[in-house]
Order: structure tokens, then sequence, then C-alpha cells
């Protein structure tokens, strides 16, 4: 047995020139730039977000109409875009949220593994592949262009209904997986006591998943927040404030979609409202995202 | 014998109002799962029934002919269906050696803890920035800075098709660029995820029997971890196809077919979102045949994903 | 926070050495700094020498990876590679530099270990298709195929019913032939049975900290620290009055 051909075992000691201690330097360092290379576009969009957008950033930017495109230098604020990125996406987690709960709900709690809640998971997960653009055309196809809301076509409600489709199958994902670590010991637990199940849903699992759910719904809104594709169409733009009820019907604006629009005007002006903008859109964004990371924090192990 | 009047536990026979909640409470639940069915029922029927009117003029040749013309009232989606592909493939080329190396890095022990944490972390923001502002930062920053590497490459290899023409600003090679930054994150995350879940087990194995850091990523870790690496790579794939803002404002929206990747293109989302909202008559049922065509794609790629996950599984 | 202190051992070659103590007494831990598995936890670090013909193991030059390489080791858990069985045994070789022939060395490795019989018609099929006796026996086989000087065998037998624990230190027994072997166990009995020298740890509860500390209590000939220790812990111990 002990005259296997083996390279002899030399020494200890860390021989740098071996070839398999070079590999392993370079690996490590090709790993090292990979990784700077990934995270290098977030530091510069951010930088360049900082630079181009805060400088303008002021009450008036914040609190007025943007101008129409024109050749004059003033371009005007950002005041309605931002109100009305709120109230779409309020909209949208107004009809998400319950639905998507719901559908959550059973997946975990009613179904038993049986065809239809295959189904359901499967259209989940195709339902959360399906292109945002493609989003906009449904509700497009669906609602603006039948005038199906109650003669109008393009609405703020559209709007939100299309950003709800993109957020509903987080809210499933999210609420299916947080009930599923919840144990099973106090479902057996609440049961036994002669809990009903609905009792024992609302009562037992559903809070004792709170948080998981929680932060998946905050990174659903987060998102939805940011989307441009399933507004062009639908919510389409708005140079005026939304007030009173009969605004949810009349189009409005959004940042992502004035950041849109103005870019690709050819005035400077424009532009750089476009800047202000993004700067606002990605400090709501980050913000909502910690939020999302301190609930999920508290997440039971 | 008491009576039953006096049993303090009144509710010990269910009332019917009890009763009703909790099956009411199921019949909801239930009706709120089929929304999925019914939105996913409902968008194909929008998007076929629009397109009825299209498939029947054009039939599979929409596939394959270029001419997209407005005015003539012609139409064919191969400029946006190779677009599509050739970007979404491409840039999938580029992400997925970074995401994956990055990945190993911040779940290696190279750096310290608190280093592969923020790293991790600002992967995560990255994934959080939206897409339309990617997009405005393309056509600001990023374009102009790589437009003298495009028009070197192509003064020094325009004898391959692909670097055939002359960089005119927008085009497909930075909506490539854009969309590699818009997958990182999500192969990154995703192969962190996988390579973290591997059991702690298997590497001390490999390095038991005296293996290296990276002979026991390359032979132990990476085969363990790869059904949900590949995974990851189809999903954003499939996210690669469908996105919209960021390429739209940097491809340059042309519907003249160019192998070339320095010259402006178009895909089938930039496609919908640029000419969608002005369309009518029958560009508009070619834009849902498109659209159609796009859906299909996105399908098949996600399916195939969790076919590729299961399928690639090992048992450890 | 500290996990085992003022161990002194002085592990003889060419015979068998067993770790034994309640759990908790840091037995795993000495046993991992033998071979610098600990490296692999971050917080990690070590006061002290651990000498190996006469080098230091934790000197500034020494190569983890080399050490390991002259220092093999069995895990508590069975863990063979997600890869056939044939694979199981190659790889580690071949990554040790083996250049003669592998189905030799295969076979020959399970035959040393005593699964070959098992394996013989399924070296193609995955390492998991195997019980956990077999398992944790194809770990071993993988282990002498490296060809080592020492193995460590951590709990080897914990995972497994009593067949397979019997299979394995019978397996021990061939082994000592021909490699220094250092085995942690809780069972007494398998210490007795297997081992020339034994170390018993215990654990103290650590001052002002919420854990507990292990050290080193006696170190002796086996039939020394079964029959007549000379401390009362140990006494008490191999008596089964604790632990």
């Amino acid at each position: 047995m002990n005259n296997i051909p083996y390279n002899s075992k030399g020494s200890l000691n860390y021989t740098r020139v071996s070839s398999r201690n070079i590999w392993n330097k370079l690996l490590n360092v090709i790993s090292a730039c990979f990784s700077i290379i990934t995270i290098l576009p977030l530091i510069l969009v951010l930088i360049y977000i900082l630079v181009k957008g805060s400088s303008q950033i002021n009450l008036e930017l914040l609190t007025q109409l943007p101008e129409p495109p024109g050749d004059d230098l003033n371009a005007g604020g950002i005041g309605n875009a931002i109100a009305g990125t709120f109230i779409v996406t309020f909209i949208a987690t107004f009809i998400s949220v319950p639905i998507g709960v719901g559908g959550g709900i059973f997946l975990a709690e009613y179904s038993q593994d049986g065809k239809f809640s295959k189904f359901i998971r499967f259209g989940t997960n195709v339902l959360a592949g399906v292109p945002s653009i493609i989003a906009g055309i449904f509700i497009y196809g669906a609602i603006v262009s039948t005038k199906i809301l109650f003669g109008t076509n393009f609405s703020a409600l559209a709007g939100g209904l299309a950003l709800s489709i993109l957020m509903l199958p987080t809210v499933i994902k999210t609420t299916d997986e947080g009930l599923k670590l919840v144990s099973d010991g106090l479902r057996t637990g609440a049961l036994a006591v002669g809990a009903s199940k609905f009792t024992m849903v609302t009562r037992i699992t559903l809070p004792a998943a709170i948080n998981p759910i929680a932060t998946g719904i905050v990174l659903a809104i987060s998102r939805a927040a940011g989307e441009t594709a399933p507004l062009i169409f639908t919510g389409l733009f708005s140079f005026y404030w939304s007030s009173g009820p009969e605004a949810l019907l009349n189009p409005i604006a959004s940042l992502s979609v004035l950041i849109y629009n103005f870019a690709l005007e050819p005035y400077e002006a424009q532009n750089q409202l476009a800047w202000a903008a993004s700067f606002i859109l990605v400090l709501m964004l980050l913000l909502t995202n910690s939020l999302a990371r301190f609930l999920g924090r508290f997440a039971p192990k | 014998m008491p009576e039953f009047k006096s049993d303090p536990f009144l509710l010990r026979r269910r009332s019917n109002s009890e009763k009703i909640v909790d099956k009411g409470f199921k019949s909801l639940v239930i009706l709120m799962a089929s929304m999925v069915a019914i939105l996913l029922f409902g968008i194909f029927l929008v998007v076929f029934g629009g397109s009825i009117e299209s498939i029947g003029r054009y039939g599979l040749a929409f596939l394959v002919t270029s001419e997209w013309n407005p005015v003539t009232d012609k139409y064919g989606a191969f400029t946006a269906i190779y677009g599509t592909l050739l970007t979404s493939i491409l840039s999938l080329f580029i992400a997925v050696p970074l995401g994956v190396g990055t990945a190993i890095f911040i779940t290696e022990d190279v750096i310290p803890a608190k280093l592969r944490f923020l790293i991790g972390g600002m992967v995560e923001l990255l994934a959080a920035i939206p897409s339309v502002v990617l997009g405005l930062w393309a056509i600001f920053v990023m374009e102009p800075f790589i437009r003298p590497f495009l028009i070197y490459l192509n003064n020094s290899f325009s004898w391959i098709p692909f670097f055939s023409t002359q960089p005119v600003g927008p085009g497909m090679a930075p909506a490539i660029l854009i969309l590699v930054v818009m997958i990182l994150p999500i192969i990154t995350a995703i192969s962190r995820d996988s390579l973290n879940q591997v059991p702690k087990k298997l590497r001390e194995a490999a390095y038991g029997v005296g293996a290296t850091r990276w002979a026991s990523i390359t032979n132990v870790i990476l085969p363990a971890a790869i059904s949900g690496i590949a995974g990851g790579v189809l999903l954003s794939l499939g996210r690669a196809m469908g996105e919209t803002m960021a390429v739209t404002m940097i491809i340059g929206n042309s519907n003249n077919f160019n192998w070339s990747i320095l010259s402006p293109g178009n895909t089938i989302a930039a496609m919908l979102a640029n000419q969608f909202g002005e369309a009518d008559g029958s560009q508009v049922s070619s834009l849902m045949f498109a659209a159609l065509i796009l859906m299909l794609l996105t399908l098949l790629v996600n399916i195939f994903a969790q076919w590729m996950v299961k399928k690639l599984s090992l048992k450890y | 926070m500290e996990a085992v202190k003022n161990v002194f051992l002085e592990i003889p070659s060419g015979k068998v050495t067993a770790l034994i103590g309640p759990s908790g007494c840091g037995k795993s831990t000495v046993l991992r700094a033998i071979n610098r598995m600990n490296d692999l936890i971050d917080s990690c670090s070590l006061k002290g020498r651990v000498l190996f013909n006469g080098n230091d193991l934790y000197g500034i030059n020494i190569d983890p990876v080399e050490v390991r390489r002259r220092i093999g080791m069995v895990f508590q858990q069975p863990n063979p590679f997600p890869k056939s069985i044939y694979e199981n045994i190659a790889f580690g070789a071949r990554i040790n530099g083996y250049k003669g022939d592998m189905d030799f060395l295969v076979e020959t490795s399970l035959k040393q270990a005593a699964v070959w019989d098992e394996c013989k018609d399924k070296l193609k099929e995955s390492g998991y298709s195997l019980s956990g006796g077999q398992q944790q026996r194809l770990c071993i086989a993988r282990t002498i195929a490296t060809k080592p000087e020492v193995i460590l065998m951590d709990e080897p037998c914990s995972a497994l019913d009593p067949i397979s624990t019997l299979k394995i230190e019978e397996t021990i027994h061939e082994l000592k032939r021909e490699f220094t072997i250092v085995i942690v166990t809780h069972n007494m009995q398998q210490a007795l049975r297997v081992s020339d020298k034994t170390a018993f740890f215990n654990a103290e509860p650590q001052k002002g900290g919420s854990g507990k500390v292990g050290y080193l209590v006696e170190f002796n000939n086996t039939e020394k620290i079964f029959n007549s220790p000379s401390q009362k812990a140990t006494q008490d111990y191999v008596s089964g009055r604790f632990g």
C-alpha cells in the first residue's frame, strides 16, 4: 500500500509558487474584481442622482406644477407627480394587498396540495414573470379603450389597477411563505382548544406571520412605486393637480412617467427636472427598502 | 344536575353566525386565490383577442419579416424579436460570470464578514433603483462614456457583422449594458442564496480531504448549488426579455433591421412602450401580436426555469 | 468566548487516541484544531501551539491546505460529496496529486474501509444512495485514499445504528496499523474498545460568563483511565456517575 505513486508530500510550509496557490490567489482577485464591477453602477448612479438631482431640490420644485415642454428655461416643479405617485401606489396597494393576502392564506392554510392549488401556485409564478408592459397593455385593452370605468379612458384608477397586477404575485408569495414559517404546533394548539379555522387563521397564524408578510408588502409597494411601463398608457400623465374624488377618473402624473417623458425632451430644463424627480423617487424607494429591512429584522427565525 | 342555561361555556354549541363566518371566509380566500387564474386568463384573452386580426393577416410570416411600416400598413416583428433575443442573451453572457463571481465572493471568507454584508446590501439596493432612472442615467452618462469604445470596436472590427455600423448614440450595445446592470442584482442575490443553502458539511468534507478554497468551490459547492443558480439565470433571462423602460430610452427604437449591435434597434417591449399610445387601426393589432409573442417567450423561459431547478437538483 | 483551555497532549504516532468527556467540554474543538478545520469558523482563534513532527501547525508560514492533506478527517455526520461513489474517492486523491491507477486506489480504499462489497456494483451511483453507516465508511475510504499520516474522527458513529458502529470500530482496528488515529467519542465503551490512550475532558462554568469552558483533566493509557484514574472527576465520569 505504501508504494502508491503520490506526488511527494513535502513541507507543510506555504509555497507561493505552487500552481494551486497561484490559482487560488488569482481566482480570489478575479472574484473581487467582479464584485467591484457589480456594485460600480450602483455607486455611479447614486452619485449622479445626488449631484444632478439634489442641487435643484427646493420648496418650489417640490410644490409646483411642471410646465409643458417649451424652450423657456423654467420647467416648473414636480409637486403633482409626487402626489400622483403616492395616489397611484396607494390604489394599487388597496387592491392588491387584501386579494394577495387572501390568496396566500388559501395556499398556506386551506389548500391540500390539490390540482387547484398547484395551478394557483404555478399561476402566481407565471404572473410574477409577466413583463410589466404587458400589465399596462392588458389594462389598456380591458379598461382604458373600452371606457368601462364610468366612461373615462386614461385614469388614476386604471394606473393603480395596472400596478396592482404587478404587486399581486409578490403579496401572495410572501403571505404563503410567511404562513408556512409558522410552526404547525400553533395550528394544532388553536384547533385543539376548539377554535374555528377562521379564528385560528385571523387570531393565531396570521399575527404570528405578520412580520415577513409586512416586509414583503413593503417591498412590493416599493417596487410598484418605481414602475413606469404599466402607467404610460393607463395613468398617462397630467400637468395639473389631482383633487377631489373625480380625480381618480382623470389622467394622473407620476414621478416615473415624468422622468420618462422629460428625459426624452430635447430641452435642458426638462432634463434637469427629470434628474430632480429621479432624486426624489430613489430617495423614497431607498427609504421604503430600509423600512422593509427594518421590519424583516424582527421576523421569527 | 345543572341546567344547560347555567353552563358558563355558552359557545360550546357553535352559533350559526360563527359557522357562516367560517364558511364565508373560506369561500372568500378561494375567490381571492382564483383572481390569479382570472387575471392570467384575462390577460391572455385581451392580448390574444387584440391580435387576432394581425394573426389572420400575417400568420407566422409576422415572425420572420422585418418590415414595420405604419404608412403602408405592413407589419413584421423580426427586428423586434431579434433585438429582444440578442439584447437579453448577450446581457446574460456578461451578467452571469459577474453575478455568480460576486455571489461566491460574498459567501466565501476572502474578506471580513462585515464587508461581505456591505457588498450584498449594495447589490440589493441596486435592485431597488427603478428602470426609468437607470434609463435616464444611460442616456446622459453611460452612453456618452462608452461611445469611444464602441467607435473603436467599429473601426477595428467592422468586418464582423455585429460591429459593422457606426455608433450613433442610442443603440443595442448600450441597451445590453443597461440590461446587465438590471439583471446583475437578480443573478447575484439568487446565486448567493443558493450557495448559502449548500450545507456546511459538504464544505467541511472538501476541506477535510485537503482541497483548497477554489477546488472546493468549483468541484463541490458550485455543483451542489447549480440548480438554484440555473433557475436564477433563467429567471433573469425572462426579466431581460420583458424589461421595458431603460431599454426603450437607450435602444434607439429603430424598426429597420440591422445585424450590428452598434446600430439602433428595438425590442418587443420597447416597441410596445414607444408606439402603443399613438397606434390605431391594424397597428394596434400587430402590437398586440408582438405582445403575445413576448408573453409566450417569457412564459416558456419561466416554465423552463422551474423544470431546470428540478432537473439539476442534487441529493445531499 | 473561550471554548476550551489548558490542553497539553502528546498524541503518540501509530496508536489510537480517544478524547472523551461530557458534551460541551470542547473535545471536538480540540480535534478540529489539529487539522485547522476551525479556520472555517470566522470568530475562532487559538492561543498556544499544535506541533506535528516538530512543526507548529499554526506557524506563520504554514499552509492549512497542506496540513489537511497530511491530517485527514472523518466527521460526525456522514458527508459524502453529491457525486458518484467512485468520484467521492477519486476527487480527494486527485487533488492530492495522485497519479497512479485510480480504479485500483478506489477498490483498495473501499476494501480497507470494509464497504467494498456493498459498493462494487454501484460505483457510478450517488454516494447518497448508500445507507448512513455505508456513507460513513465511504467517507473513511475517501480519507484513506488521500494517504494522510493522521486520521481524525469526530464522533464518527454518533449518527449510526449499533451494527454500523461495530463495523466502523472493526475498520478502526484495521486502520491503526497504517495510520495514527485520534477519535472523539462520548461513548465510553467505544473508547475502551478501540483506543490505546484516552484523554478525559471536563467542562466548568465560565467565570462571569454564561457558557461553559472545557479543559483537559487527565491523559493516560486507556486501561489506566478506566481502571485506576488519578483524578476523582475521571473516576466519576467513567463509572457513569455524571455526563
